[in-house]
């Protein structure tokens, strides 16, 4: 990473950036699966059969994360844009990420 | 007598059709600056070498340029605390044009504050008493917190939309358009926000917050682009500078 970009924020600019597009990757196989749905029973029960897997289910811990991640940073950017100016701006990023890893690990425990 | 352990330091030389780092080594002084490197190496090594500076007493704004890739004003900047290895390397500011060596030409930026209606527009003349204005209100206090900008350019080198958009007003011209759409005697902050809110104006900033980091005044032009975005907002609801066919 170049030198001026050596700062949290940029890092939470990054992370939000990554994490939506990571959301916008998923999508497409999200909408496959659903559409599986559609054209046949069998073909859905297999995708739903292999979901149940652990290493989905890790990867689903995965996708909980990018999506708090999005969410809480999105509230973060609204929060900075539409509010009165607060400094605290590095403990709000902080926090999101925080609040995103504890949310996603909540999911984890629950899907086992 | 021969420093032992001298500064390597690499400096880019050139101009605006190209160029390339030139190594030099600069004898170790006590509480030295990059400043002083860069004066040592013109003063010693290479009499061609062409950067700025004016007061050295970080009040000019003027000695600006990248130092082991951050923005920073060489004359308030201590080698002890930026060398790595015992080594620096120093380029001309990002994102600006390069005239020689070290000098980067400043026109773009200065444009740009005219563009961003950087200039206060009062009517009172000296003949009428001096405004008064309550050190208190909250419109007074925004515009103190973003008034002490030197136009060092340190932020527009360290914005990266600046260097993906170069239509972008950049961070120094919003918040020097902040601090006078703060200011109660300023006849023209109908124009200025609607200069400051079109294109390449302050709803493109990201908010990575590259310039509150890197200002060496430790002033926050995200917070005044924050403060514009919101001004902008709130006036395209309330439709007051629309255009009268809209």
């Amino acid at each position: 990473m170049k030198a001026h970009r050596r700062q949290p924020l940029y890092l939470a600019f990054l992370l939000h950036r990554l994490s939506g597009l990571g959301l916008a990757l998923f999508l497409p196989f999200h909408f496959y699966v659903l559409g599986l749905s559609l054209e046949s029973d069998a073909a859905f029960d297999r995708v739903l059969h292999w979901t149940a897997g652990p290493l989905f289910k890790v990867a689903e811990f995965g996708l909980v994360f990018l999506l708090a991640l999005h969410f809480f940073g999105g509230l973060r950017l609204l929060a900075l844009e539409n509010l009165a100016w607060s400094d605290r701006q590095k403990n709000y990023a902080a926090a999101a990420l925080a609040l995103s890893f504890l949310l996603a690990c909540g999911f984890l425990l629950r899907a086992f | 007598m021969r420093d032992s352990n001298p500064i390597q330091v690499k400096v880019w030389r050139g101009d605006a059709a190209g160029g390339a780092f030139a190594e030099y080594e600069v004898p170790q002084q006590p509480a030295q600056t990059v400043l002083d490197v860069i004066t040592w190496i013109q003063r010693h090594a290479d009499a061609s070498l062409s950067y700025r500076f004016a007061c050295r007493v970080g009040m000019c704004g003027s000695c600006a340029m990248m130092v082991n890739g951050i923005p920073r004003w060489t004359c308030r900047t201590h080698v002890n605390k930026v060398r790595r290895d015992n080594r620096l390397t120093i380029e001309p500011l990002r994102n600006l044009p390069v005239i020689k060596d070290l000098a980067c030409d400043m026109s773009q930026f200065f444009e740009k504050w005219k563009r961003a209606e950087g200039h206060f527009n009062g009517v009172a003349s000296r003949d009428q008493p001096v405004a008064a204005i309550s050190p208190r209100e909250p419109a007074r206090r925004a515009a103190s917190a973003a008034i002490e900008c030197i136009n060092c350019a340190i932020c527009y080198a360290a914005c990266d939309v600046v260097a993906w958009q170069p239509d972008y007003l950049g961070p120094a011209a919003l918040n020097r358009a902040w601090s006078l759409q703060n200011d109660s005697r300023d006849r023209r902050q109908v124009e200025r926000l609607q200069a400051v809110s079109s294109d390449g104006g302050c709803l493109q900033c990201h908010s990575q917050q590259g310039c509150a980091a890197h200002c060496p005044n430790e002033l926050n032009p995200t917070a005044s682009i924050a403060g514009l975005k919101r001004m902008a907002g709130l006036s395209f609801m309330q439709k007051k500078y629309r255009e009268p066919h809209a």
